[in-house]
Formats: structure tokens, sequence, C-alpha cells
């Protein structure tokens, strides 16, 4: 396969990827915004700091307001994380691959583009917005359905499986690092309303608030959160799933391929990493600090990737 | 100019009748239901657009990805001309293969003076860097789209002998799936001839285009300006249909004197390389030095013999609209025969007579920039204001030997689906002429490009033009 062509595929599964989160993050501000009476502000200012667009938002709006942030994340151009400008770029980089898709992914990677083109075009009004974030979850969907189902298993899939597992464990552990501070024991008052609310909308975030319930914790405490947004390997989008999934799919490769690569070594010592883990010696060690090495970690992987697979002359 | 009753229609629907090669067509589409039509054309449109078959225009922000529009009534060609047609289609594509390489070699058809010296030393698309090469088996087009016009019953002219580049191959290909989609009953009842293996041909025919050196399977890619380019559907529908890679410039460098790709697993070596960018931009260590689109190095590689470039850099000389004037003596130097098909009559604006018969009947000519293409820079003169024949006169004066000018040729018409039912509109042929060192293969049919304003006589997608599926009746 091309190294361009790996670097495509890649690349248009992380924007899938983000354009989702993306969502999910606007429907878990909005709920906070719908179901508390004060000043919602800080909310939206942490739903634009985990999005990671804190300069290009301040740039454009000076307050934090829901219909700014909701703006600037689903439908800015200048927003280079909007779901509309990522959602071109995954439509761009599945041209640039179109010979290594079936047409049921390119077609489904088209159609989202067609309805965000249309969905997005207009300011969006509140009443409208759950319908709104639900057409760009079940687009994405129909991505993803595409892609399992139709797709051979080979190094094509790999690399977009890769790529969404890439950006999913950023954009998890992002949304854990704006909030690390909730879920810190040491600041939370247990049964509390404030954190019962912050813990929901992380949760929701990542669309386990359900989940959380079916697994029938005791109680919903810091710890439990964390752990299992952290570590565990059911969670689709916990940290260690994403992992998992990772390494299995660069596995893969290497049996394909026949060579394992620096990006092989680096992955496994990551997993390894979060599998010796407790939540308990993540909070001893510091949660923030836990989080901000493994963004690290993770961008690097990303690096590394690309230049072991050549994406890039 | 208005479709007069004195153009030839090739359904001739209403008094006269219904020529032969419709008759089974012509039953067929009376049975249809009202409002079956309209529905499906709608239906066509969501299916091209979700399938992304769109061309870029450039200098257009609005919208940068448009569709072609397509109609759904076929363009029907009988199985007796398409036979003489494709006769005279192989006759031509031989003699330019075989003019090509005269002029890259021993230039003698210049010696024998059949054609002027100027028109070779002084055309920008000669490349004195092919002189005394000959690529693998002779082939300089691999690829031909000849366009040809109808103006009667066993009237074709060829009008354009595109030996560069030409696009459009994707567009008879899906015109044709969404054909047997839309109306699959249709093709049950009457027998067309298929197109569905020219991807196969394409690749049988590049392969063996392969340079001697190459031991074992070639391995063939197809080298696209970009996901940016007007016709980067076709590139990556090409590759894909064949199985080959897309590449682009920056994928490719010189390994060990031969092409070769950046892969997952490091480089590897490229036979045949069908490449979608122009002549100007394929090596910036030969040509155009700005150019991104290349691959620096490439020109060594190829005169080398360690790769084959389709087409052949150098093979736009033959494009030159004074040199196609000449086509009917090149080919009768070349093949010892009467030219089968005929060129269009032409006046090289250089010369003086010419030019003051081009400048006295200006309203009633169609003008050409010598070196343009797609319907850009051309003057249609019975469509034209007063100020636009003045503009372009002085044009003419100023730069005559940048022009020729040909009659207004009277279009065949074939009709079109529109709100009231079938209307006339004017039709062009590209069929699509595949050459190798095997043979010449001339895939039945080809992309009938449609002028969908009435009366218009420009068929160029670029300019409002659509296109139909072409049929070649069984025998």
């Amino acid at each position: 396969m091309l190294g361009k062509t790996a670097g495509g595929l890649f690349w248009m599964f992380r924007f899938l990827e983000r354009a989702e989160n993306t969502a999910r993050l606007v429907e878990a501000g909005f709920r906070i915004a719908l179901t508390r009476s004060q000043d919602t502000s800080s909310e939206w200012e942490s739903v634009v700091t985990t999005a990671g667009v804190c300069d290009d938002y301040s740039r454009k709006h000076t307050d934090h307001n829901a219909a700014n942030t909701i703006d600037f994340l689903l439908r800015d151009k200048d927003n280079p994380s909007s779901v509309y400008s990522v959602i071109k770029a995954a439509r761009d980089n599945a041209r640039l691959v179109r010979t290594a898709l079936t047409v049921e992914v390119w077609t489904a990677v088209n159609d989202h583009w067609m309805t965000m083109q249309e969905l997005l075009k207009k300011p969006i009004r509140e009443t409208d917005l759950p319908r709104v974030l639900d057409v760009i979850r079940s687009q994405s969907s129909l991505v993803r359905g595409a892609l399992h189902g139709t797709m051979l298993r080979n190094d094509i899939y790999d690399f977009a499986r890769i790529g969404t597992f890439i950006e999913r464990a950023d954009n998890v552990a992002r949304i854990i690092d704006v909030k690390y501070y909730t879920l810190l024991p040491s600041v939370s008052l247990v049964g509390s309303s404030l954190d019962n609310v912050q813990w929901e909308t992380i949760l929701r975030s990542v669309s386990a608030h359900r989940a959380f319930r079916w697994l029938d914790e005791e109680d919903m405490t810091a710890a439990s959160v964390a752990q299992f947004l952290i570590l565990d390997p059911r969670l689709p989008r916990s940290l260690m799933f994403s992992m998992k999934g990772l390494v299995e799919n660069m596995n893969h490769l290497a049996e394909e391929y026949g060579t394992r690569h620096a990006c092989h070594d680096h992955a496994d010592q990551m997993l390894q990493g979060l599998r010796k883990r407790t939540i308990a010696s993540i909070f001893d060690e510091g949660l923030h600090e836990f989080i901000t090495a493994f963004i690290q970690d993770n961008n690097a992987l990303g690096l590394l990737i690309e230049r072991d697979y050549q994406f890039y002359g | 100019m208005s479709t007069k009753p004195d153009h030839f229609d090739e359904m001739r629907v209403g008094d006269d009748g219904v020529r032969a090669p419709y008759d089974g067509y012509k039953a067929w589409y009376d049975e249809q239901p009202p409002g079956r039509f309209a529905r499906k054309s709608k239906e066509a449109e969501a299916f091209f657009r979700r399938t992304g078959i769109t061309f870029n225009v450039y200098g257009q922000v609005a919208a940068q990805e448009r569709l072609i529009p397509f109609d759904l009534v076929p363009r029907i060609i009988s199985s007796r001309e398409w036979t003489k047609l494709s006769k005279g289609i192989e006759q031509r594509v031989r003699a330019i293969n075989a003019f090509l390489h005269d002029i890259y070699n021993r230039q003698e058809i210049l010696r024998a003076g059949r054609i002027p010296i100027d028109l070779i030393a002084r055309n920008a698309a000669f490349l004195p860097q092919m002189m005394g090469f000959s690529p693998p088996g002779d082939v300089y087009t691999h690829i031909v789209g000849t366009d040809i016009v109808r103006t009667g019953e066993d009237d074709f002219f060829v009008l354009e002998d595109n030996a560069r580049t030409p696009s459009g191959v994707s567009y008879m290909l899906e015109n044709r799936e969404t054909m047997l989609q839309m109306f699959p009953e249709l093709f049950s009842r009457i027998k067309v001839q298929p197109v569905s293996d020219y991807p196969k041909n394409l690749r049988r025919s590049l392969a063996a285009s392969a340079p001697k050196s190459c031991g074992g399977k070639p391995v063939i890619a197809v080298l696209t300006p970009g996901i940016y380019n007007s016709a980067y559907y076709e590139h990556s529908f090409l590759a894909d249909q064949m199985g080959a890679e897309l590449v682009e410039g920056h994928d490719l460098r010189v390994v060990d004197g031969h092409i070769a790709m950046r892969t997952t697993r490091g480089y590897k070596q490229i036979d045949v390389l069908y490449r979608r960018v122009d002549d100007e931009y394929l090596d910036p260590l030969t040509f155009n030095p700005k150019s991104m689109l290349g691959v620096p190095g490439i020109m060594d590689v190829y005169r080398a013999g360690n790769i084959t470039i389709a087409n052949a850099p150098g093979t736009g000389v033959s494009d030159d609209k004074a040199i196609y004037s000449y086509m009917p003596d090149i080919v009768q130097f070349y093949t010892g025969e009467k030219a089968i098909l005929k060129n269009v009559e032409t006046f090289r604006c250089g010369e003086p007579d010419s030019l003051k018969y081009v400048l006295d009947n200006l309203a009633d000519l169609v003008v050409k920039e010598v070196h343009g293409s797609g319907g850009y820079g051309m003057l249609v003169g019975p469509a034209a204001s007063k100020k636009e024949l003045a503009d372009f006169a002085d044009k003419l004066r100023a730069r005559p030997g940048n022009y020729i000018a040909q009659p207004t040729l009277s279009l065949s018409t074939v009709p079109i689906f529109v709100k009231k039912g079938l209307a006339p509109r004017h039709v062009d042929l590209r069929p699509y002429v595949l050459v190798s060192p095997e043979g010449i293969n001339i895939t039945p049919g080809g992309l009938t490009r449609v002028a969908l304003t009435e009366g218009s006589l420009v068929v160029n997608s670029s300019q409002g033009g659509g296109t139909k599926d072409t049929w070649v009746l069984e025998d």
C-alpha cells in the first residue's frame, strides 16, 4: 500500500472519530446548561478546552455562551476541528484513498458530508440541536457500519482502526484532563450534587452514562468513574480499550508485513503500563500527571506510526 | 442558431418515422407510463452525486464539484455504422503513431515536404528531449479519444484527435452502469455491445507496453495531479478498476535507475505509468522547474528504457490544430491509403489568403486556438454578438498563426428528455482507443456529449454540456 494511502486512511478515521466525540461533548454541555439554573459559562469554556480549540475560539468570541460554543464546535469553518471541518477533511481524505475503500464506505462518507452541508448550513436553533447531534452520530455510525461490514481485514482496515483508536484515546484523555479535579477524591464530597452532575457529564461525553449504571456499581465515586474511563477493558471508549485495539491492529500489520517497528514497541509499553496500573496508584501518582503523560505518549505514538509506515516522504 | 430542420436527427422522431437503429428503443419508450422518466432522471442525479462522480471547474468557488448532467435517452449507433467508424479511427490512430515516431526520429515527412517544418519547429508541444528515442513497440498514444461529429447518414468527421490525455472514459462506463440500473428491462430487449471491458483492456494494453527490461508482471500506476484536479474522480476510478495504484508526484522518486513508489513497506518499482499530468509538469529537472506534480529525473529513467510513460511525452504535437489540418496527408503518407474518416475543412489563419477569407466570413465560422482545448478561447461565429466578432477579429489580426477556422458544421442531433418529452439536441462522440504493441482496441461506443441548450453547438462539460450513454447495437 502507498504510504500516502496509509496516512489518508489514518487521518480519515481520526477525523470521523473526532466529529463524533465533538458531537458528544456538545451534547453533554447542552445537558448541563439545561439542567442547571446558575451561570453555565464555565461549563461551555471547559467544553471548548476539551475540544482543544481555545485559541481559535478566543480569536472569534469573547464570552462562553451556548450559542457561540455550539456554533463554533459544530459548524464554524474557521475552526479546523468543528464537525463541519473534520467531516470535510475526512471526506477529502476518503477521496484521496478512494481506491482503498469499498463503494459502501465511500458512499457512507460522501453521504455524511452531503448531509452535513445541508444540516450545518444555517446557525442551529436550540430546539433543533438534539436532532442535529443525532444526525451527526447516526451518520458516523453508518460509516463505521460500512467499514466493519464490507472491508477486508487487511492493512487498509488496520490503518483505519489505528487512526480511530489514537484519536479516541486522545479525545477521552482530554475529557478526563479537563475535568480531572472533579474526579479527585480529596476534593470530592461523596454524594454532593455538584460531583454527580460533573461525573454524569463526563460519562455522557463518552456515551457511557447508562453503561456505568449497568455495571451495577454500588456507588458513583470518583474512583469508580475514573477506573471505568481509564482502565475498564469493556468500555469501548476507555483508554484501556483504545490501547488494546491499537496494539491488536498494529500487531496485525507487523504480522502481515513481517516487520516490527519502533511504534510497536512504543504501543506495547503503553499498554503494559496501563495494565500494571490500579486506579489507586494513578491517584497516588497524580491523575493530572498521569493523563498529561498519556496524552504525550499517545501523540508520540502517532508520530512514530507516521514515520515507520512512511505516510509522508 | 436554432435547431433547423436541415440538420440530421439520428432518431428522427416525428413525421419522418424512426431511423432503424432506434426502432426497438422508440417502441419501448412509447410504452413507458408518463412521469417515469422524470422520476428516473432525479434518481440518476442522486446516484451520481452519492457516488461522487463529479468534476471540478476551475475558478468557480461556489460549485467546486459539479455533476455533468446525464440524459437518460441513449445515443444509438448500428453495428454497420460502427464498423466503418472504427476502421477509420484505427487507420487514423496508426497514422498518428507513425507520424510521431517519424517526427521524433528521421522526420521523413518534413524531408518530403508534405508538412511545413515550421509547424514542428515552432510547436510548443514538440519535445526535443524525445528526439532519437523510441518508446516500447513505438507506441506513443496508448490512449486516444477521437472526437467525431456527424452531419448526415454517412458523413462522419474527425473534429479533434486528442492524442494527449483524453478524459471522460469514466463517464462512458458510469453512464452505462446507470442505464443498466435504471432500465434493466431495456437491455434484455435490445442487445447492446458491452463497454465494461474497458478497464481490463486498458490494464492489458498498458502491461503489454511495459519496457523490455521489465521481467515478470508489470506494476502499473496512475499518476494524478491530486484530489483538486478536475478529473480526479476519473483518475481514482480507473486506478480502482484496473487494480493499479493511484499515485501523485510526491509518492514517487528515482531509486536505482527506476521509478519507485513509497509504500508502507518501502519503495516499490513501477514499470508503467499512466500519467494524467501534462508534459510540462512531468519532470521538474527537464521541463517546468516549479512543478510539484511530477517526478524529478523521470525523463532520464524513461530514456534509459526503464519505465513506460503513457501517453508518451511529446504526443501533443499531433493535437495541434494546425497539424490537424494536414491529417488527411499524414494518413496517406504513412498508411498509403486514403483517409476513411473525413477532416473538417480547416483554414489556417497564418496563411494570408485564409486569414482574409476568415475575416470576411467570421460570422459563419468557428475559430479555435491552435493549442487550445476544452472549448476555451474559441469563437462560434453564428452565436457571437457583433462586438464579440469585432473583438475576435482584432485578436486574429494580431496573432493569425495562433488560430484556425472551420465552417460551422450542422452537427447531428439526438433527442434528450425534457419536461415535454423528447427534444433534439446537438451531439458529438468520443470513442476511446487503446494502443499497445499487441494492437489497437476500440471500445464500441464511447462518450456522447450533448449540448443541453436548444440550438447550442457547444458540448463541453465545462460549458454546460451533458452526456448520454452510447449504444452500439449487436448485429
